[in-house]
């Protein structure tokens, strides 16, 4: 009997009013980064700005939102109260994004590359065609 | 105090103990979730690499920028930003409702199912205006020589450079912009909207369970907890399309 007890043993229950309260200010951080990254969207729009600094604005604003990412999983679905062992099965498999990303984010911007400096098929120069060419 | 040593530190793996001390079904969502989070991950990487690969891509605060009963005001992403409001706050709603599941507390599980409901359908239905929009807007462009109408669809991009000509009416015309702007805002906007019109027709399922007093018979309120796990991952998938389609 003992043993059926401890075999389930969730008790995740999050403290009462404290808990509401860490809600709150968890979505009021939420709406306030969310409110910079609107802001920092719009700047763009509005003021003509070399492509660097955009860049630079960009990474920010792909910063906040990971952040954001951080309060929902860790607040919200509570990830961060759960045995460390099922959390690193959650988000070691999640690094594999970062190859992901890089790789498949270069591969794109080769082939802008390639079809840029791209000149058109060229014209036959091979001598093997040549030579059949004159047999006509 | 060898065994308050020992109470102290679990030993998960002895035996006799759920290891990831989760319920079964709650483990299994983690992983559902870990792997829908793949699938979305590849579909916005595919995004990504296409975006790279071109020398000129629309930019959405001139995209986005219509509101509902605003007319042609230039409001630029005030109704993204509407529908991302929508969105936190109804994951809001539905912590509160895992939270009042916790303490067994019916009428505060049905309370707060009902707002958490009420914020999905408020999301798909600005959604469903804004695809409307997009593709019932009439922009002219250039194509061949001649100034055609169009609106956003899968295989058309009002989206493009200026064109060096005017309208007859004076108005702004452009050249076709890349065509995977479409296809890829739409089949992936439409993936997420997807997954909230299930996630809303789970948590009536849900709603509809509390009411009967179906978590009340099991004596206890998990499932709720793990269609919130679903919910929040919606409301998370959302941050990425709002980072990827709308700010950058």
């Amino acid at each position: 009997m003992e043993h059926s007890i401890q075999e389930v043993t969730f008790h995740h229950e999050p403290g009462g009013d404290e808990f509401v309260k860490k809600v709150i200010k968890t979505t009021v951080l939420l709406s306030v980064i969310t409110i910079i990254e609107l802001g920092l969207g719009l700047l763009m729009y509005a003021v003509p700005m070399a492509s660097a600094l955009e860049l630079f604005i960009k990474g920010v604003i792909v910063i906040l939102s990971l952040a954001k990412a951080f309060y929902i999983v860790g607040v919200f679905m509570h990830l961060g109260e759960e045995v460390k062992n099922l959390i690193m099965t959650i988000v070691l498999p999640l690094l594999l994004f970062v190859w992901f990303i890089a790789a498949f984010l270069y591969e794109g911007n080769s082939w802008k590359n390639l079809r840029n400096t791209y000149k058109g098929t060229p014209a036959v120069t091979s001598p093997a065609q040549q030579h059949v060419e004159g047999k006509h | 105090m060898s065994t308050a040593h020992a109470q102290m530190e679990t030993k998960w793996w002895s035996g006799g103990k759920s290891p990831f001390n989760v319920e079964y079904g709650k483990l299994m969502m983690w992983y559902f979730l870990m792997s829908d989070a793949f699938t979305f991950g590849a579909f916005l990487i595919s995004y990504g690499t296409i975006r790279f690969s071109q020398n000129y891509w629309p930019d959405p605060n001139e995209v986005f920028n219509a509101f509902p009963l605003a007319g042609h005001a230039n409001l630029p992403l005030a109704f993204v930003s509407l529908m991302t409001f929508i969105l936190i706050v109804s994951s809001v709603t539905m912590v509160l409702a895992v939270h009042a599941g916790h303490k067994n507390d019916r009428q505060g599980v049905i309370k707060w199912m009902i707002w958490t409901v009420i914020g999905g359908i408020a999301f798909l239905s600005c959604q469903a205006w804004e695809w409307t929009h997009l593709i019932m807007g009439d922009h002219s462009v250039l194509i061949n020589g001649e100034i055609k109408q169009m609106g956003t669809t899968v295989s058309m991009n009002p989206w493009g450079l200026a064109a060096s000509v005017t309208g007859a009416d004076g108005g702004h015309v452009t050249t076709p912009g890349p065509v995977a702007f479409g296809g890829y805002f739409f089949g992936i906007t439409g993936f997420h909207g997807f997954h909230v019109l299930s996630g809303v027709g789970i948590n009536i399922v849900m709603l509809i369970m509390a009411i009967n007093g179906t978590f009340e018979r099991k004596g206890h309120y998990w499932m709720i907890e793990k269609a919130g796990l679903y919910w929040h991952f919606v409301d998370l998938v959302w941050v990425f399309v709002f980072l990827c389609f709308y700010l950058i």
